[in-house]
């Protein structure tokens, strides 16, 4: 046995990829970063916006390109694969392929000429065949590595690259080479492959041009992609009127071997519709045909509801039968059956709402790995071990563990990355370099000298704003000595341009008018303390956001006004003063609220990397909902995984247990919190550098269908407490769907209800075959691999019946009996049964005790009252507040295995903290001049986060701001009577300079 | 004009003596030091300043005293006479002769021969409409051979087929000139929807229409002017966006 390595391959840069790699990488460890493109991205890089909050998906994903790309310890391995592991955890040996890439990413600068003149066109593959790229190309704009590569199947060998390179990279002796790594521990993320609907069809796919993929659409909303944004019918380039789309091409099919869901699909397509209609300026109409609208996830149903009542967005529960083209306007017809009448609807335009396969290289990458795959030929994994493969040592995440959206992909990411560090825990720290930045330049002396950035953001910010009269004019401002423009300023090369015009021009203060810095502030921050800068000599305009998106159809104001806005940045960098960050000390003990099995997988996930871990449970015992759960769906014995857990969180002496117990008060920051713990009447105070929240929540009581009033109306968990006590006795059952979910008090869905009640069915079936089991629904959500049960149900017998709001079942009690009437949409008509059980599938509510823990940490609640973290999409377990995390069923309703992801992802970020000794904080902070401050504590009282305390030197009491705690929102600054406390890098001086500069127009 | 055709004849300095040089009245001489001198655009310029037909003279492989000045010419030539072809016109209407001093030919012949081979073909400029067609097919040719892509082939083909490439591997004559055909026939139809774009903005199908391809086709060829910077849709009209040519120095 060798010692162990600690280094982590990563196999996948998609957006899991990359989050693994970077919790990694942020917590000691080396990483390599494998993909078999050329660039890293994956498909989240093709995508035109995200669902449910329509964030464009390359500018939340553009700064987690350039942090891996630039992170000194992610080591990017593009255009390769992996041939073969040997050895066993703690210490694989990875054969590697490295495909030639003929172009040396040492010297390539990435500025594009050899592709501008190589004569030789290939089907750009990120377009989805839309367009047509060189033979030598890059796959996207914003790729990183932006380093170019040479299709060597399309490429002649002409030269002329070569000669028009004047950095020298062509290297057309280049050879596949074979490397070998030692890593401690493999993760796979390898993604998905797109379903190809050729074989459906009926559906006339590449017959009719009309027709197209989703993914071919995203492309064509893209404002990078074939058409700049607008779209067009690909028969005659003309805007389309109405559109079609239809759901579940390549998903839940058996026809074709898919029986599975693709789980993000209906989502997506509701997404589509809502942005064609928005890139449309012309009237839209769109329609999804669909068979259930899978709206599962966290505010995903209130999506829909919007997509609906204020887009207007049409849907219709139809299997569209076939499309047929009418040659003459190559509109297409759809057949489809409503009510069971035949239906003929001419449309514009078709988008497949394709489905995900496994990835096309899944058996190679399987047998390389020496890992097995499911039945689907996705990675094979257990509901209770969602992040294991069948090899110990390697993790998967994303979609290759099946199909789900990018949040969960996420949060799955940093889950695999917390396995991963539990491998090779022991050696962090020991293979990582740390970034060295240059010495800062002392500029305080220089006379101002800024640096202009001005960006098109494709067309988001280029196709209203003039953007080069923009820059002429930003040439004329004061102590403006660079300007420039760019097409995207936050693309990897143009860092490097920034760079070198920092030197080039020696500017001091540098101003990038672009997007919003919320989201690319830290990235431009980094740009120019790379080149030597106090990274808060810089400033942002936001020029998209507040400008050209407000002002699409007045390209002149809109142009004027990215005037006033840069002019007002420019004053304020003139202005703009070095801060210090400040740095404090990390406590590596970790607090988790709430001992059920995300808890306690949290804390197990930190103990086993050496962090101690206090762990709080309000009730009397461990387990939480999940002492109430006696069966999985996928058949596995869930009770005497909680035992093992349970037993694993007792065995670790770092985990120290509280029982019946709670967290009533909570001080401190990131880092350095301390925390009172009421247990047995006593207080205990703790001391510990992150908080993990996982409180979990309950089922609903329902007030409906007379629960309580008869004891044969139950919930499911009182259903399935029952069959496992043996007390189940009953010849018919009725089950009926969304109990206080999607409806007006709490408008989502619960997610869990549909398999649950599935898995009740089928127990039933099984313990007593004759029983007739009614499901009345909604939507069945059996989303992914779930949906195999749903179809063994409906093959067993069990009795689907739809309803709609309008026409509720309805629950009464007719003497001794129970009558349940509901109208059947098939038949038409309503329909009297009388069950022994009526069982409720009540919603998943939110844990009362959630408000009190929000305003003690103070972190938000959504609407409905479970925790909201700091961003849905690609931050699904952090708050906005550094060094807090949450997981489970505290975040919204999900699955077992979903919450074990979940936990394991908060205990990676929570690692990401705790390894690190010292902690690099904000700099824009307050600062108090002690000699005006007269100790009034107006401060200290509007503090909304308790910042300021009050220290006595010498006699005199003055405020003092404690800098880990603020936020640098300078309140203070607005109240202090004598000037004395200062908001840095919002100072009322500055401030007044922009307001001075945005009326000078 | 009929049975007069106007010709014009390019010769190098060196394929005959001076004094030989003599030629029927309809046919312009224009002596260059080699042939390896003639642009493509020299040649479609000429037949859009409506010759009927271009013979071009020079030295036969081993002779040529710029070394390989007639091997590229020899290239070009074909490329021409594709694109000419594409174009609607004759590809004899385009004749290459290499000629060595000592086969004693006689340059007087060489050009009656071809004279009298244009003559049966008849004028290339018949009426107004048809001549508008063919000088607008020939500007697009034209501007297919100026734009690199083209150009980047025919000046590497010999390398290639005769030679090896960058990766030290020949490649096929098949191959290179199924890819120049390839590229042609892309680059011809980018060129007319490019000319048509600069005179006022159009929509893909009055695009389709006016050139005759198929509209799919027309949209694809319009992504890839814009991804060049050479084209940019201008407005929408109701449905239909227009597009128009940018003006590329």
């Amino acid at each position: 046995m060798g010692s162990k390595v600690g280094a982590v391959l990563v196999v996948g840069g998609g957006v899991a990829g990359i989050q693994a790699a970077l919790d990694l990488a942020d917590s000691g460890f080396r990483v390599y970063l494998l993909d078999e493109s050329p660039s890293i991205g994956g498909t989240m890089a093709q995508l035109d916006k995200t669902f449910p909050t329509n964030d464009c998906a390359m500018c939340i994903l553009a700064p987690k390109l350039v942090a891996a790309g630039r992170h000194p310890n992610i080591h990017l391995i593009t255009h390769a694969e992996v041939e073969g592991v040997e050895g066993e955890p703690g210490n694989f040996r990875v054969k590697i392929r490295r495909r030639a890439r003929y172009v040396n990413p040492e010297k390539c600068t990435g500025c594009g000429v050899c592709a501008r003149e190589c004569p030789v066109e290939a089907i750009d593959e990120y377009d989805e065949g839309l367009s047509k790229r060189s033979a030598i190309y890059v796959k996207y704009v914003q790729a990183v590595p932006r380093t170019y590569v040479i299709d060597r199947e399309r490429c002649i060998g002409c030269g002329t690259c070569k000669e028009l390179c004047r950095a020298g990279a062509i290297t057309y002796e280049d050879k596949d080479d074979i490397t070998e790594l030692s890593v401690g521990a493999i993760i796979l993320a390898p993604g998905f492959e797109e379903f190809n609907p050729v074989v459906k069809s009926e559906y006339g796919y590449k017959r009719y041009p009309n027709v197209v993929t989703s993914i071919e659409f995203e492309r064509i909303l893209s404002a990078s992609g074939p058409y700049g944004g607008i779209v067009l019918r690909p028969s005659d380039g003309r805007i389309p009127r109405k559109i079609a789309f239809i759901q579940c091409v390549g998903s839940r099919d058996s026809q074709i071997g898919n029986e599975y869901c693709s789980a993000a699909c209906c989502m997506y397509a509701i997404k589509e519709a809502i942005i064609a209609k928005e890139h449309v300026p012309t009237k839209l109409e769109c329609t999804i045909f669909y068979m259930d609208i899978r709206a599962y996830g966290k505010d995903f149903e209130k999506y829909y509801k919007r997509a609906m009542e204020e887009y207007g967005i049409r849907f219709v529960r139809a299997r569209v039968a076939s499309i047929n083209e009418d040659p003459s306007t190559r509109n297409l017809i759809l057949r489809y059956i409503v009510d069971e009448k035949p239906c003929e609807e001419e449309f514009d335009m078709v988008v497949l709402s394709i489905g995900m396969r496994p990835p096309k290289n899944a058996k190679k990458l399987a047998d390389a790995v020496g890992i097995k795959l499911n039945e689907y030929g996705f990675c094979l994994t257990n509901p209770l071990s969602p992040i294991e493969t069948s090899r110990p040592g390697v993790f998967v995440c994303g979609a290759f563990a099946g199909p789900k959206d990018i949040p969960e992909s996420v949060a799955q990411a940093s889950g695999a990355a917390a396995k991963a560090m539990g491998i090779v825990a022991s050696e962090r720290g020991k293979l990582v370099t740390s970034k060295v930045y240059p010495q800062e330049r002392d500029v305080l002396g220089e006379e101002p000298r800024i640096g202009v950035f001005i960006c098109h953001c494709g067309i988001n910010i280029g196709g209203y704003v003039n953007v080069p009269e923009v820059t002429e004019y930003a040439k004329t401002l004061p102590n403006v000595v660079y300007a420039e423009h760019n097409l995207y300023t936050c693309s990897e090369d143009t860092q490097k341009r920034i760079k070198e015009k920092i030197i080039e021009y020696k500017l001091n203060r540098v101003v990038v008018a672009s997007c919003t810095p919320r989201t690319h502030e830290p990235l431009f921050r980094e740009t120019v303390r790379e080149a030597g800068l106090n990274e808060y000599l810089f400033e942002m305009a936001n020029i998209r956001d507040q400008c050209s998106w407000v002002h699409m159809h007045e390209p002149k104001a809109a142009t004027e006004k990215a005037k006033d806005l840069i002019r007002s940045a420019v004053a304020k960098a003139r202005m703009l003063r070095p801060l210090k960050k400040p740095m404090v000390n990390v406590i590596p003990v970790a607090l988790v609220i709430g001992g059920g099995v995300s808890g306690m997988t949290a804390a197990v996930e930190l103990a086993r990397q050496g962090f101690e871990v206090h762990l709080v449970e309000r009730e009397k015992e461990l387990g939480g909902n999940l002492r109430r759960i006696y069966y999985l769906l996928e058949g596995e014995d869930p009770q005497e995984y909680l035992k093992n857990l349970i037993n694993e969180v007792n065995k670790c002496s770092n985990i120290h247990v509280y029982l019946g117990a709670e967290v009533v008060e909570v001080s401190g920051f990131v880092g350095n919190f301390k925390s009172k713990i009421l247990h047995g009447g006593e207080i205990k105070e703790i001391e510990h550098g992150v908080i993990i929240v996982a409180t979990g929540a309950t089922e609903y009581k329902p007030k409906e269908y007379l629960y309580g009033v008869d004891p044969r109306i139950i919930t499911q968990r009182e259903l399935e407490e029952m069959v496992y006590k043996g007390l189940f006795n009953a010849k018919t059952v009725a089950m009926i769907q969304c109990v206080g979910a999607r409806n007006e008090e709490n408008p989502n869905c619960s997610r869990i209800c549909c398999s649950e009640a599935i898995k009740n069915a089928l127990k039933i079936k099984e313990i007593s075959p004759e029983t007739e089991v009614y499901i009345l629904y909604k939507d069945i959500r059996s989303y992914g691999f779930k949906e195999k049960y749903y179809h063994e149900a409906l093959k067993k017998g069990v009795v689907f019946i739809n309803y709609e709001d309008s026409r509720k079942p309805l629950v009464v009690k007719d003497g001794d009996r129970l009558r349940l009437v509901f109208w059947e949409p098939v038949l038409k008509q309503e329909i009297e049964i009388y069950p022994d059980l009526v069982v409720l599938s009540a919603a998943v509510v939110p844990n009362p005790d959630n408000r009190k823990v929000a305003e003690m940490l103070k972190v938000p609640l959504t609407k409905d009252g479970f925790f909201l973290e700091a961003h849905m999409k690609l931050r699904p377990v952090d708050f906005q507040t550094d060094g807090i995390f949450l997981c489970g069923l505290a975040h919204g309703p999900k699955s077992i295995d979903e919450s074990i992801s979940q936990a394991c992802a908060a205990a990676s970020r929570a690692a990401t903290i705790l390894s690190k000794s010292v902690l690099e904080l904000e700099g824009i902070v307050a600062s108090v001049d002690e000699d005006l401050c007269g100790g009034c504590r107006i401060c200290e009282a509007v503090c909304p986060f308790g910042a300021i305390e009050m220290v006595e030197k010498e006699g005199k009491i003055s405020a003092h701001v404690i800098e880990a705690l603020c936020k640098g929102c300078g309140t203070c600054g607005s109240a202090c009577p004598t000037k004395a406390i200062k908001p840095q890098h919002f100072t009322t001086e500055q401030i007044l300079s922009q307001v001075k500069a945005i009326l000078a127009g | 004009m009929e049975g007069n055709p106007k010709i014009i004849c390019f010769t190098c300095s060196w394929a005959f003596p001076e004094w030989e040089i003599e030629a029927p009245p309809n046919t312009g001489v224009i002596q260059v030091k080699c042939i390896g001198r003639l642009d493509p655009i020299v040649i479609l310029e000429s037949f859009a300043k409506r010759v009927d037909g271009i013979i071009v003279i020079g030295c036969s492989p081993p002779d040529c005293h710029f070394i390989e000045g007639n091997l590229y010419a020899e290239r070009t030539i074909n490329l021409l006479k594709k694109v000419i072809t594409l174009a609607g016109l004759e590809p004899e209407r385009l004749h290459l002769e290499l000629v060595s001093p000592i086969e004693n030919k006689s340059f007087l012949n060489l050009v009656e021969r071809f004279v009298e081979r244009i003559k049966s073909l008849g004028p290339l400029f018949k009426g107004k409409e048809v001549d508008e067609e063919i000088l607008f097919n020939i500007q697009a040719a034209k501007q297919a051979v100026t734009w690199s892509r083209l150009r980047i082939l025919s000046g590497r083909e010999r390398k290639l087929t005769e030679k090896a490439n960058a990766y030290g591997e020949k490649i096929s004559q098949e191959e290179i000139d199924r890819l120049i055909e390839e590229v042609m026939g892309e680059e011809y139809i980018r060129s007319k929807i490019y000319l048509l774009t600069k005179e006022k903005p159009m929509s893909v199908e009055e695009i389709s229409k006016r050139i005759g391809v198929d509209s799919p086709l027309v949209l694809q060829h319009i992504v890839a002017l814009r991804r060049r910077g050479l084209l940019a849709m201008d407005r929408i009209e109701g449905y239909t966006p227009l597009y128009r040519a940018l003006e590329v120095d």
